[in-house]
């Protein structure tokens, strides 16, 4: 008893030196960035990646010096694919580490589930990912694409004659909010191109679904209705091998049948032979086969960095290099990392991408980027046959939903409002 | 640009023109095409491929071939389109118009040709054209069926020349179908397409379907012709489309006896709810990912074959890793059912996270033997894809020896009779123990072997056995504890009964009225399908 006693003061003491060593370290010479990633459960093979990249980002700007003459310290935490923790996990990232900035989550109901405590704590979230819009905080940096900024140049794409003309759509997602939403804008936007609801398949199935004999039969008997037809996938996560291994097994080619998708990139061909699904595509705003001298060193860079040749690169990876060389920009330009500063500093902060061009931070807390289509190689990498010749601005409200189309978010002066269909002050 | 290139073309016509004149025209096609290729458009690209097609040259096929495969290269310097190939570290470059020796030069210079789908489309089709007389009947037959998907009026007459030629009759048949899709489509007298339109009802496949929809618009006697073709197919698929959802029933049942039967020896025998069970499915998977390295590395030319070794390979570390357990944590908890469930949860949370610090989270590549990959279609277009079909096969094999096991080996007689009543058995002789940890392992190495089969179906990741759990546990309750033929039943039974309901209710609904009734069925017959019966039961 004695002893247990003892120990449990011992612990104490240590915890209490501890807290004391944290405290005073968030006062000293560092500047704390937290990583917001899942790095166990379903989503660790997605995020596990991206927690390497803010890491290697942050060992990059160490080597050149820090920022605003101090050392800028990573803090990670695991959310371990559990949403309710993303929230718990953020707040003590805020309150407890003091961090600075975070960078963090991937799919939207980790990121609406953060919302709130950001939005209370004042805190600065970078999320990377493609996303289905309609939304806009004034905490959040949205540095992945916008339905606009992929869902519909993809469409069009498909049904201009490069993409086949396509007359006849699928939509494949999995059931949540993202796959729902843009599928709800993308067939408003095929009604204002005059598609018919009857030319329009919608289905959903549940997070992780293996079996696809069913579906892939079904696409293949609506297919053959004389109309050259397209599937747009919004199928998430792991649901993405055992579907397309369905589809190749079917013997359903890219010619008879495109499938386009948003969040197949080359980490998630990464366990997949992809000799059967030449030609089909993906949108995106990055490939790692562009040929780009930013891109070649960045490549460079993350090998380097994970000691592994084989490893691939994405586009929430890219949005992670674009995002927290803003943030780096806007600091420094601010002289602090107060988050009402760097907020004000951000705006039309300019950042070269990877594809060769300039990315640039709107107002509305979206990036203009440019956007590519690439199809499937057999060496499961992607190649380019589109892209847009400028930058997309990306909208954080949809022009294809009705109530959304009179929203404008806009976090500077007069409108200083993520969801407003007025500004807030009137100018006069 | 275009002086080059009537430079260009002038030298060529000089090198033919000692080679004789015939082959001047040709050759124009061909060189022609080729500067076409170089373009940026794709639509003057397409152009430059029915160039190419219409040649008839036996150059023109290597071209379009090597474009097909992406090893075609425009030269920076001069737009010339040439042959180039990655040969380890050095890139080899031959103009294709010349029979000239590859000749090594800089990547740099060079950028390859862009391919879309409209151009892979449209290359097949050209290569149809220009293979239908080859020695080969499988390229004969790939032919036809490149034209029959791009039917243009001006492949008639070729199509008639290699129908009287052909003498094999299933590429016969395909040659026909093309004949009739291009007569179909073309712009010949109304009763030439009509008796085409009627030819096509005879195939009814998906994409004569897919054919006559597109001629089914408007009002026309053609539309009507093809309205009426159209609606008599339809009604022919019906019936298969009825065997196809029975296949596929069958299938899904069959992976879902694989991932239950394993826990039909573990809970359904020794009563053990054992959550791990699918984290041992899961190594099963991962064991077929290290086997198939080590052919990778070895024994490139066996790959085909990497499966059969996986198989035992995956039933040893499966069966030892569950021998582990139940030494090391679960023959604690003997007649504690919640606190083995605890403990087994962690325990999977625990090899989940050891296989993701070791294989790192992200999918690993698991091959498909060749002779898994494809599918095996009828001429009324249903799919039996053969990796399902192999599944199916394999776990009746799996089930069949489990039973064999079970009923004529002196462990199966100790296991059943350690189940029916531990202490009499023990009075026997009977070393309960060892025993115990022996089913143990014979389910655990049972779960693996169905991973080698779920690594070529789904992610070999290390959520692969999450996804598995639910389902097995479904299969044994449903189909009555401790009975083999029960989970055999049970199995099937589900997969059939979801793939019915699947095209109504959609994915997600399906499984939810599976479920409902489920719990109906359990409140009605709390011990499954097959009940067991007798003294035992009450022990």
């Amino acid at each position: 008893m004695k002893r247990s006693i003892r120990t449990l003061v011992g612990a104490g003491a240590l915890a209490a030196a501890s807290a004391w060593g944290a405290g005073a370290q968030a006062a000293g010479d560092t500047i704390k960035v937290g990583v917001l990633h899942s790095l166990s459960g379903t989503m660790a093979i997605s995020e596990t990646t991206l927690k390497d990249t803010v890491l290697m980002l942050v060992d990059d700007l160490n080597k050149k010096g820090g920022l605003l003459g101090k050392k800028v310290e990573a803090v990670v935490v695991d959310p371990a694919s559990n949403w309710p923790l993303f929230a718990e996990k953020a707040r003590e990232l805020i309150s407890k580490d003091k961090v600075d900035v975070v960078f963090g989550c991937w799919t939207s109901v980790s990121r609406k589930s953060v919302l709130p405590v950001f939005e209370e704590l004042n805190g600065l979230l970078f999320y990377p990912v493609q996303y289905e819009g309609e939304e806009s905080s004034r905490n959040v940096f949205y540095t992945g694409a916008a339905p606009n900024q992929q869902a519909i140049p993809a469409v069009d794409y498909l049904m201009g004659a490069d993409g086949g003309a396509a007359k006849r759509w699928v939509l494949l997602g999995t059931d949540y909010v993202y796959p729902r939403t843009t599928n709800k804008i993308l067939r408003s936007y095929l009604h204002a191109k005059g598609v018919a609801d009857s030319d329009i398949m919608e289905n959903y199935t549940p997070f992780g679904h293996s079996d696809w004999q069913t579906i892939v039969g079904e696409v293949k008997k609506f297919a053959s209705a004389g109309k050259r037809t397209a599937v747009v996938s919004t199928i998430n996560g792991d649901a993405n091998v055992p579907f397309y291994k369905e589809l190749a097994n079917q013997g359903i080619k890219a010619e008879d049948i495109p499938v386009v998708a948003f969040s197949v990139g080359e980490e998630e061909l990464a366990g997949l032979d992809t000799g059967p699904l030449v030609g089909h595509l993906a949108a995106w705003n990055y490939f790692m086969s562009v040929k780009a001298p930013e891109n070649d060193a960045f490549i460079k860079k993350w090998h380097a960095y994970i000691k592994d040749t084989k490893r691939v690169t994405n586009d929430p990876m890219e949005a992670h290099y674009i995002g927290f060389n803003m943030w780096v920009q806007a600091v420094e330009q601010a002289g602090t990392t107060e988050v009402n500063a760097v907020r004000q500093a951000m705006y039309g902060q300019r950042v070269k991408n990877l594809t060769g061009g300039v990315s640039v931070m709107n107002p509305n807390h979206h990036l203009s980027k440019p956007v590519l289509i690439g199809e499937i190689q057999s060496d499961g990498q992607f190649e380019v046959v589109w892209n847009t010749d400028g930058l997309v601005v990306g909208d954080a409200w949809s022009d294809f939903i009705p109530e959304s189309a009179k929203l404008t978010a806009d976090w500077t002066f007069p409108w200083v409002c993520g969801n407003c269909e007025k500004p807030k002050y009137p100018v006069n | 640009m275009f002086d080059f290139l009537r430079s260009f073309v002038a030298v060529l016509l000089l090198a033919l023109g000692l080679a004789g004149i015939p082959v001047v025209a040709a050759a124009d096609a061909v060189t022609d095409g080729l500067a076409g290729l170089a373009d940026r458009s794709f639509s003057r690209k397409v152009e430059a491929v029915a160039q190419l097609g219409a040649s008839g040259d036996q150059r023109a096929e290597t071209i379009l071939n090597a474009l097909l495969d992406g090893r075609l290269y425009v030269r920076n310097a001069d737009s010339a389109v040439v042959i180039g190939e990655e040969r380890g570290k050095a890139f080899l470059v031959a103009d294709p118009t010349a029979g000239a020796e590859a000749a090594e030069a800089a990547i740099a210079d060079f950028t390859k040709i862009t391919v879309n789908n409209r151009m892979r489309g449209a290359i097949r089709g050209a290569l149809g054209a220009l293979t239908l007389f080859s020695a080969d009947a499988g390229t004969r037959a790939a032919a036809a069926d490149a034209v029959f998907k791009t039917p243009t009026a001006d492949m008639l007459p070729l199509l008639d020349k290699a129908l009287a030629r052909e003498t094999d009759n299933g590429v016969k048949r395909r040659m026909e179908r093309a004949w009739a899709a291009v007569a179909a489509v073309g712009a010949g007298e109304t009763a030439e397409r009509l008796a085409a339109i009627e030819t096509l009802g005879s195939f009814a496949d998906p994409d004569v379907r897919s054919l006559l929809g597109g001629l089914a618009v408007g009002n026309g006697e053609v539309a009507q012709a093809a309205g009426l073709t159209l609606r008599r197919i339809d009604e022919s698929l019906v019936l298969w489309g009825a065997v196809g959802n029975v296949f596929q029933g069958v299938s899904l049942g069959s992976v879902l006896l694989l991932a239950a039967v394993g826990l039909a020896i573990t809970f359904g025998v020794m009563g053990v709810i054992n959550m791990a069970h699918g984290e041992l499915v899961m190594l099963g998977a991962y064991t077929t990912f290290v086997v198939q390295e080590a052919f990778r590395a070895h024994l490139p030319g066996a790959f085909d074959m990497s499966l059969f070794v996986a198989v035992p390979a995956a039933f040893l570390v499966s069966g030892l890793v569950g021998i582990a357990l139940e030494r090391g944590v679960i023959r604690f908890l003997y007649g504690r059912p919640l606190e083995t469930l605890l403990a087994t949860w962690g325990i999977s949370l625990i090899l989940q996270q050891l296989v993701r610090s070791v294989f790192g989270p992200t999918n690993r590549e698991v091959g498909s033997p060749s002779w898994m990959s494809g599918a095996y279609e009828t001429a009324s277009g249903l799919v039996l894809t053969y990796n399902r079909i192999a599944i199916i096969v394999f776990s009746l094999m799996v089930i069949g020896v489990i039973a064999l096991i079970l009923r004529k080996t002196s462990l199966g007689l100790s296991m059943r009779a350690v189940t029916q009543n531990r202490r009499m058995a023990g009075a026997m002789g009977i070393r309960t123990g060892r025993v115990d940890a022996l089913t143990f392992g014979l389910g655990s190495g049972i779960a693996g072997v169905a991973g080698v089969a779920l690594s070529q179906i789904d992610n070999v990741s290390p959520n692969l056995g999450q996804s598995y759990i639910i389902d097995s546990f479904m299969v044994v309750v449903f189909g009555g504890v401790g009975n083999l033929w029960g989970t055999l039943v049970g199995a099937f039974s589900l997969g059939i009964v979801n793939k019915f309901l699947e095209p109504y209710a959609g994915a997600v609904l399906g499984k939810i009225f599976v479920l409902i009734a489920i719990i109906l069925f359990i409140q009605k017959r709390p011990r499954g399908l097959f009940a067991p019966k007798g003294r035992a039961v009450e022990a």
